[in-house]
């Protein structure tokens, strides 16, 4: 088994992991990408409206009034101390995305252009304001090329299709990762000083979801299995407008542009559930009167989808009744939406300027997962106890800068402002650390997971297997929730994951690219995540953001302006049978914000 | 409906070294479907062995170029009523196959590396702490060529990239492209020199199937027109009416 050693090893090449190399190697260290897809693959590429900042080129704007719409939109669970540096260093991080050469569009004065985005408002609510800065809607796409070059352009060391399967911990610190080289099936040893977990999310735990394939929460459940506490994962994003049938997102930015969402009878009922931001209201909202239009009925047809609206006629004649001086026609639709016009056309064969596009909810965004600290080292437990060595950054983060829900254009904002951060406190940690020793046979437990996934003769296909996974989560841990209903999924996860582990089936003996096997494996790292979510959504008895119960209909900001933890009560990485987890409720919100400023303080949230 | 796919398997470490060809029928198939949701079908549920890259399944990731019915193209954007029913699928040409439709990408990515792939720029940056300037019409003589995934369906179409494999290729150019014309970047003569030399622009021979193999509908053909221009100038300057720039298609 061949061992490499580096100061620093990151985990991931999206937007988080390439801007953590970056800096880390800006700032001296000798740092490795390991990565399963190659770099330019990562789903970063696939976010498509924007990057929030405060620039204010357009309109007055303040970096303040961002973190008040990041505190609301979370519905007051996001630590404060993380939003201020989420909105503060916005700025400078999208200015230096700039420097770095990033085609972003213009203003008419040549500055970074800018539009509006749900959930982002000036003056503390008062109307929306034009934050999200882009280049057209394939704003990630821009993000993760222009970081993949300056890591080449710098010299970065990358280990591309290289999948981690494990965590090294020795002396009370993380010493390394355990690697499988995919085009060989070969075990490599990754001995670092620090090692960055930036692995994405995990959409694919639900049926209908945005995400890609590769999204299967390798990097939680990695590190979860090695006893660490993941956070908040009850908090899951729905994003309101995939498209129906595929999950496929169309962007937010459809509304930002002027897009409207219409029921059956053409009603634009965002104006019912929030008067004052309408279809701009903060995703976890608008999925939720989505699905109650179509719970009354009012869905397209009587079946389970509403209609977003681009038509230049349609966003015409609300921008008319709106008072709005500004008009859009189709050649200023097909220049900024090029890739929902694409995705539209391709997927559908409806072209969204001459018919509405059907959408419903899709399973988009993980507000939960490695707890950090602003400077993205992770911390174990409620009194923020930093385990040395390991970092984290980006979706698989909990940092928690996005509380209960995520605004959109604030994950791009995240991965590069945290990514940043934990690049630079990695380099100086590794000028005074030193190598603390591997320990014996560090891969052996891993090995033999993976010998018994290979050898696997039972009469479960991993895909079928999945594919049931990802039905009951859809039906029993989606957009609403219920007790009974969820004590039901977690069952169905612990009799899927009993099969896993004693009746799977895989065909591929091969070392080559065994995707076979890498499937599977991939889908205990599900099964792990889909019992956290559930287990952490029965726990938590209120509604709060993303996390909304039937049974507990408000949200309690007495009992629970905590985070959850949840984490392994076995202590063993694999286990058979059933497999207890604990739920630590103490970890108390950062409120630093409101104490300076009531306006901070949780209120009742209306758009 | 019913499709029948077939495809071409190479299977290394199962004893047999020679490539072949298999055949998989699927029912239930409804004309919507995408390719690679089909592929898939075939992996979970007939033959876990069945190899082959995908990520994103919508077009983005450019982890999925394959062969299909003899054309370059993202098995995640076709559709069955793009391809028929009966669909034969294979790697992409000119590049070593490691397994099934997985080929090794390592050449395609030196010949990116080659062209300086990267933003250069050593001014001290603006004293504001702000953004460069740049005007929307000289982003937009580079909005068409930034819009790669590297997905390599252009290279591997190439006759002239099968005929030569250290020709740097379509993608390698529209990537140069990107950089040499865009106004706030100062590498512009390196990259020209560098595609100026024997395996630069000049063993393209304008055959064409690059562009239509793009599944970014990008206009590689005219961008690589345009970068040996700028090479017989000496200088991007000058090549291009901006006007005549299609932003997308
Ligand atoms: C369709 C879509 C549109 C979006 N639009 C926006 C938007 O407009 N604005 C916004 O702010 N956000 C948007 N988002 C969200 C945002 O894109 C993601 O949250 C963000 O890109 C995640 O970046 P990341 O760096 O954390 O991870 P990713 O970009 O997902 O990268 C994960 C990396 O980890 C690697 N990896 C994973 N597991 C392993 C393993 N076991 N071993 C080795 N490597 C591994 C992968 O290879 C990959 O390189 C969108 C998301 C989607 C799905
Ligand atoms: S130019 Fe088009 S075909 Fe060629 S690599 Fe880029 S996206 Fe793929
Ligand atoms: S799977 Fe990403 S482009 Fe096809």
């Amino acid at each position: 088994m061949q061992t490499h050693q580096f100061d620093a090893v990151i985990v991931g090449a999206g937007g988080a992991g390439l801007m953590a190399a970056l800096y880390a190697s800006e700032g001296g260290a000798n740092v490795a990408v390991v990565s399963k897809l190659y770099p330019t693959r990562s789903h970063t590429g696939a976010a498509l409206g924007g990057i929030g900042a405060a620039l204010g080129n357009l309109e007055e704007d303040k970096p303040l009034w961002h973190m008040y719409d990041t505190v609301k939109g979370g519905d007051y669970l996001a630590d404060q101390d993380a939003v201020k540096v989420l909105a503060e260093e916005a700025v400078d991080s999208v200015i230096e995305l700039e420097r770095m050469g990033l085609p972003f569009d213009r203003t008419d004065d040549g500055r970074i252009s800018q539009r509006r985005f749900g959930g982002h408002t000036s003056n503390f609510g008062e109307k929306a304001v034009r934050r999200a800065c882009h280049s057209a809607d394939r704003t990630g796409h821009m993000i993760l090329q222009t970081l993949y070059q300056q890591c080449i352009k710098n010299k970065v060391r990358f280990f591309d299709e290289y999948q981690v399967v494990d965590v090294i911990m020795n002396q009370g610190a993380v010493v390394g990762t355990v690697a499988i080289q995919l085009g060989t099936g070969e075990f490599h040893l990754f001995h670092a000083k620090a090692t960055m977990f930036a692995t994405g999310g995990w959409g694919r735990v639900w049926q209908v979801t945005s995400n890609a394939h590769s999204l299967t929460g390798d990097g939680p459940a990695v590190l979860f299995r090695r006893g660490i506490p993941m956070q908040d994962m009850e908090f899951y994003q729905f994003h309101p407008t995939g498209l129906y049938g595929l999950g496929l997102l169309l962007t937010e930015g459809i509304r930002g542009e002027g897009g409207i969402l219409l029921n059956r009878s053409g009603e634009r009922f965002m104006e019912r559930y929030a008067p004052s931001i309408k279809d701009l209201a903060s995703r976890d909202v608008v999925s939720r009167s989505i699905y109650l239009e179509i719970r009354d009925g009012k869905g397209i047809g009587g079946q389970n989808y509403v209609h977003l609206d681009i038509r230049p006629e349609t966003v015409n004649r609300y921008l008319a009744e709106a008072g709005e001086s500004c008009r859009i026609d189709s050649a200023y639709i097909a220049k900024n939406l090029a890739e929902t016009l694409d995705t539209c056309r391709t997927y559908l064969g409806v072209d969204p300027l001459t018919e509405p596009m059907p959408v419903a909810p899709t399973a988009h965004y993980a507000m939960g997962g490695i707890p950090t600290n602003v400077d993205a080292e992770v911390v174990i437990d409620e009194n923020w106890t930093v385990l040395p060595g390991l970092y984290a950054a980006g979706e698989c983060a909990c940092v928690s800068c996005h509380g209960a829900n995520r605004l959109g254009t604030n994950s791009l904002v995240d991965l590069v402002v945290f990514g940043r951060r934990g690049g630079k406190v990695i380099a100086n940690y590794v000028k005074q650390a030193d190598f603390i020793p591997l320990p014996a046979n560090p891969a052996e437990q891993v090995q033999a997971e993976f010998n018994r996934i290979r050898a696997s003769r039972g009469s479960r296909r991993p895909g079928e297997l999945r594919k049931e996974m990802q039905h009951e989560m859809m039906d029993k841990i989606g957009v609403f929730r219920e007790e009974d209903h969820m004590r039901k999924g977690i069952d169905s996860v612990t009799s899927l994951r009993d099969r896993y582990m004693n009746d799977l089936h895989i065909d591929d003996q091969g070392s080559i690219f065994n995707t076979d096997m890498m499937e599977a494996w991939e889908l205990g790292c599900l099964l792990d995540i889909a019992h956290m979510t559930a287990e952490s959504a029965i726990n938590r008895k209120e509604s709060r953001g993303a996390h909304s119960r039937e049974d507990f209909k408000k949200r309690d900001d007495t009992n629970w302006m905590v985070h959850t933890l949840v984490s392994s009560e076995s202590g063993e990485p694999y286990p058979h049978g059933i497999h207890p987890l604990k739920i630590n409720s103490s970890k108390k919100v950062n409120r630093s914000l409101e104490e300076g400023d009531k306006r901070f303080a949780p209120k009742e949230r209306v758009y | 409906m019913e499709v029948t796919f077939r495809v071409r398997r190479y299977q290394p470490d199962s004893g047999n070294r020679k490539p072949y060809w298999q055949e998989f029928v699927l029912q239930d198939v409804e004309p919507t479907h995408r390719v690679l949701e089909m592929l898939h079908r075939v992996k979970w549920e007939q033959d876990g062995t069945l190899s082959f890259r995908r990520s994103c399944s919508s077009g983005i990731c450019g982890s999925d170029a394959m062969r299909i019915n003899g054309r370059n193209a993202l098995a995640c954007k076709l559709l069955i009523r793009d391809v028929g029913t009966k669909i034969q699928v294979e790697p992409i040409l000119g590049l070593p196959v490691i397994k099934d439709l997985i080929v090794d990408m390592e050449p395609f990515f030196e010949h990116y590396r080659q062209v300086m792939p990267y933003f250069v720029n050593n001014d001290p940056p603006p004293a504001d702490g702000r953004e460069r300037l740049q005007s929307q019409e000289d982003k937009d003589l580079i909005t068409d060529t930034t819009n790669c995934i590297l997905c390599a369906a252009c290279t591997t179409s190439c006759p002239s990239f099968w005929a030569n494999g250290q020709y740097v290729g379509p993608a390698a150019i529209v990537q140069a492209h990107r950089f040499i014309f865009d106004t706030r970047d100062h590498a512009a003569k390196t990259r020209i020199d560098t595609l100026a030399e024997p395996n630069g622009v000049w063993r393209c021979r304008t055959i064409y199937n690059c562009t239509p193999a793009c599944p970014r509908g990008i206009s590689v053909t005219r961008a690589i027109g345009e970068v040996k221009l700028a090479i017989r100038n000496g200088s991007p300057e000058g090549i291009i009416d901006p006007a005549t720039i299609p932003t997308h298609e």
